[in-house]
């Protein structure tokens, strides 16, 4: 049962790029700083749920958790914990400079009709496993590449530069996306597999949603060159998201990609 | 007046050896005596902005500077990112402790600093507007940040002054033309 509700979530996140048809769950990392001034210990929870950042729904799969240090170098998670609302893990930030924290999902989702009972089937697998799971006399097939990143950010000392992924969508911040304070303009870059992503909107909601009323998202949309910017209205915790398709799949058979993208985002008063 | 800790040496070089002709300022600072439960000496940062507001240099920290070795709750300066304004501003691109620059924290209480422009922690300053900026954080405290903008170089000797309401009480700076 278990194990069915987090496939559940981790497919509500794959399919987050149809948040139009039904609204999906945001999916976010909460780490416990994100600015320090000396080698630590930082804590990251990682959940799925509706409030921001209440881990009041599921836990955010750690498959693809991607950890790069400041050199370029991966650290592995400490301390890792799979709980029923949400997991958690450690990051040894030992290095001066900016960590990246990030989920990676690539993968595949399959849906078809049974040849036997006429029924609805649905899979989700990888780009290698996903043909295995369709039965060959499977009617109306129709596979979905996903590629999503679910990422934060935590600075040591100074900021350092981030290394672009170029794959997917992704946030590049003019500055370090650690160094955002209330009150002024922060300017980002969407880049979708490299390139600027135009024209895309984008969500910022600020976190603590269970204790207003309205919502209050920021809704912005990139211009021709992939940007916006933000006037950070008050401090806090902000959640980051964008999401958008294509045809460029990697996956045979595979004639849309979904892809998206969120980040948690720290303001200081 | 208390002049307890190591930045007398700084004054008297200031006063021996710098030429007659540069100015040079003085800052005073009052840590306030507060009646909480939990009392710990703030971490104060004095810092000089230019009027776009980056730094132009820090002229003193003060802050726990034990060592994982002689402090069991840890290395104090784990605590120095809480002085938000002057970390972003430049903080982070020091490696502390600094000569002449960072010092253990105060107790309550005025402490007087003195620098000549061009020796020791000041800089030379271009002519224009600058801010003096003064920042307290306090463990299990409050944070605040008091701004007294000024003129470089002074044309007359100065005395502008200006107050804190929590952390910080009254800070005077002394422009020395």
């Amino acid at each position: 049962m278990t194990r069915f509700t987090l496939r559940a979530a981790g497919l509500a996140l794959a399919l987050s790029a149809v948040a139009s048809v039904t609204q999906a769950h945001n999916a976010w990392l909460l780490p416990s700083t994100t600015v320090l001034s000396k080698a630590d210990t930082v804590s990251v929870d990682a959940a799925v749920s509706n409030d921001l950042f209440v881990a009041n729904h599921a836990p955010l799969r750690l498959d693809g958790l991607q950890i790069t240090a400041p050199d370029g170098s991966t650290v592995k998670p400490e301390s890792e914990a799979k709980l029923k609302l949400r997991n958690v893990f450690d990051v040894n930030v030992a290095q001066p400079g900016t960590y990246r924290i990030a989920v990676v999902n690539n993968g595949a989702f399959a849906a078809w009709k049974d040849k036997a009972t006429g029924q609805n089937k649905r899979a989700r697998g990888t780009a290698e496993t996903i043909g295995k799971e369709i039965p060959a006399d499977a009617q109306d097939v129709t596979i979905t590449q996903s590629a999503g990143r679910i990422e934060t950010f935590v600075t040591v000392g100074k900021p350092s530069a981030l290394k672009p992924i170029g794959q997917g969508l992704e946030l590049i911040a003019a500055g370090s996306p650690t160094d955002l304070a209330k009150g002024e303009k922060a300017t980002f870059t969407l880049h979708l597999d490299g390139k600027p992503a135009k024209d895309l909107e984008v969500t910022v909601t600020a976190g603590n949603t269970q204790y207003r009323d309205k919502l209050d998202e920021l809704k912005l949309k990139t211009d021709d060159k992939g940007q916006f910017s933000v006037t950070w209205p008050a401090a806090g915790m902000y959640w980051l998201d964008a999401s958008t398709k294509d045809s460029k799949t990697t996956v045979p058979q595979a004639k849309e990609r979904r892809l998206s993208y969120a980040a948690t985002l720290e303001v200081m008063p | 007046m208390h002049l307890r800790y190591s930045l007398a040496p700084i004054a008297m070089s200031a006063l021996f050896a710098a030429p007659a002709i540069a100015a040079g300022l003085s800052v005073n600072i009052e840590i306030p005596r507060l009646n909480v439960s939990e009392y710990h000496r703030p971490y104060v940062a004095t810092w000089i902005e230019r009027a776009d507001s980056t730094m132009a240099g820090t002229l003193a920290v003060w802050y726990d500077v034990r060592t994982k070795t002689n402090n069991p709750e840890g290395e104090g300066t784990k605590w120095l990112k809480d002085m938000r304004q002057w970390w972003r501003r430049g903080g982070r691109e020091l490696a502390v402790p600094v000569d002449g620059v960072t010092g253990a924290s105060k107790p309550a209480g005025k402490h007087q600093l003195s620098f000549t422009e061009g020796s020791g922690a000041m800089p030379k300053l271009a002519p224009g507007a600058y801010k003096l900026v003064v920042e307290a954080a306090r463990e299990v405290g409050g944070r605040e940040v008091v701004t007294i903008p000024f003129q470089w170089p002074p044309t007359a000797a100065a005395q502008p002054v200006a107050a804190g309401k929590e952390e910080l009480g009254e800070i005077k700076l002394e422009l020395k033309p």
